[in-house]
C-alpha cells in the first residue's frame, strides 16, 4: 500500500516575482518624480493614435517619454518617435502582455530624472495584461466607439484593474450609433465609480480634459 | 493566453519547495479568483503540457475557485457575488466598488511524497 502524500501548507502568490519588481519600479518612479501611465485595450482601439497626439500636446509643456509593447513590429515606436519624445519599443515576440521585468529592462540607460510623464502602451489585449502590475501610477483602459458598448461586461477583469476608462474615436460615434448611456452603464457595472472620458485623437475633441489627467502631476 | 507562463511559475515555485524539503511534488493546490485574469481550464491544460517530461509529470493541479466578495457600503456587510459582470450588492442593489476577494492567484498547499 502506498502511503498517503503529505500535504504541506504554503502561501505564495504566483505572480509574486512580478509584484516585487513592480513595487521596485514604483519606488524608482516616485523618487525620480515620474508619473507613469499605462494604456490597455483591445487591438485597434486607437491607443497609438491617442498616444501620438498626447506626446505632442503634453510634450509641449512637460518632458514626456513612452514605452510601447508590440508582438512583432516596431511600427508603433516609429510613429510615436515622430513626436520627438524618447520612445522605446518592447517587442514581446509571442508574449501577449507586458510584465514588470520587461519594463525594467526597457528602461535601462534612461535617466528617469529627465522624464515627467512616462506612458507605457501595453500589447493590444483585454485579457492577459490584467494580471500584471507594471509599477504604473495610473492605468487607462481604452475603448473605441466602434467596439460595442458591452465590452466592459465581456472583459470585467481588465476594467477592474484600471483607473480611468477612455472612449476613443468619438468623431465616429454618430456614424456607428454609439450608445453613450449603454457604455457608461456597462463600465459602471463592472467598475462602479470609474471616471469615463471621451476623446478623438483625430479632431482633438475631449483632448484637453484627457490631458488634464497627467498635466499637473 | 498567458496561462502557460503562469503554469511555469507555479511549477518553478513547487519544485523549489520540494527540493528544499527533499521530496517530490505529487500535487499543487491553488486558490483562483475570477478577477485574477486566469482561466481555470486554460491553466489546467497548460499545467499538463508544462509538467510533461519533468519530475512533476503526472502530478495534479487542484484548483479551488473562490467567488468574488465585495463590501456593500449601504448594508455594511461583505457580500458574495454570483457574477463579476455586475458589481452591485445582491441584497440592496448598491454599487460595490470595494472588492475584498476574487483576485487570488496563489499556491496554498503542496502534496509531497511521504
Amino acid at each position: 500500500m502506498t502511503p498517503e502524500p503529505r500535504l504541506v501548507e504554503v502561501r505564495r502568490k504566483v505572480l509574486k516575482q512580478n509584484d516585487v519588481i513592480a513595487r521596485e519600479l514604483r519606488e524608482r518612479f516616485a523618487s525620480a518624480g515620474v508619473f507613469v501611465v499605462s494604456l490597455v485595450s483591445s487591438p485597434g482601439s486607437g491607443k497609438t493614435a491617442l498616444l501620438e497626439r498626447t506626446l505632442v500636446e503634453l510634450g509641449a509643456r512637460r518632458r514626456v517619454a513612452a514605452l510601447v509593447g508590440d508582438l512583432a513590429t516596431e511600427n508603433d515606436a516609429s510613429r510615436l518617435a515622430r513626436s520627438g519624445a524618447p520612445v522605446r519599443q518592447i517587442t514581446t515576440g509571442t508574449v501577449c502582455h507586458l510584465d514588470a521585468s520587461m519594463v525594467q529592462r526597457a528602461l535601462e540607460g534612461w535617466d528617469l530624472e529627465q522624464i515627467d510623464v512616462l506612458f507605457i502602451e501595453n500589447v493590444g489585449n483585454l485579457v492577459c495584461p490584467a494580471s500584471y502590475d507594471l509599477g504604473e501610477s495610473l492605468r487607462l483602459v481604452v475603448l473605441s466607439v466602434t467596439e460595442g458598448e458591452d465590452k466592459p461586461r465581456k472583459y470585467p477583469t481588465i476594467f477592474d484593474t484600471a483607473d480611468v476608462a477612455v472612449i476613443t474615436k468619438i468623431d465616429l460615434a454618430s456614424a456607428v450609433e454609439f450608445d453613450w448611456d449603454a457604455a457608461e452603464q456597462s463600465i459602471q457595472a463592472v467598475r462602479p465609480g470609474m471616471p469615463v472620458m471621451g476623446v478623438s485623437a483625430k479632431t482633438g475633441e475631449g483632448m484637453d480634459r484627457y490631458i488634464g489627467l497627467f498635466d499637473h502631476r | 493566453m498567458h496561462e502557460l507562463s503562469i503554469a511555469l511559475g507555479i511549477i518553478d515555485f513547487a519544485t523549489e519547495e520540494a527540493t528544499r524539503r527533499n521530496s517530490r511534488v505529487t500535487g499543487i493546490h491553488l486558490r483562483l479568483g475570477p478577477l485574477s485574469g486566469v482561466v481555470k481550464d486554460a491553466l489546467l491544460f497548460s499545467y499538463d503540457i508544462a509538467t510533461a517530461d519533468t519530475p512533476l509529470a503526472g502530478s495534479r493541479l487542484v484548483i479551488d475557485e473562490v467567488p468574488v466578495v465585495v463590501y456593500c457600503p449601504a448594508c455594511r456587510e461583505p457580500r458574495t457575488l454570483e457574477s463579476m459582470q455586475h458589481l452591485a450588492c445582491p441584497t440592496c442593489g448598491s454599487p460595490t466598488p470595494e472588492v475584498r476577494e476574487g483576485r487570488e492567484l496563489e499556491v496554498v498547499a503542496l502534496e509531497l511524497e511521504p
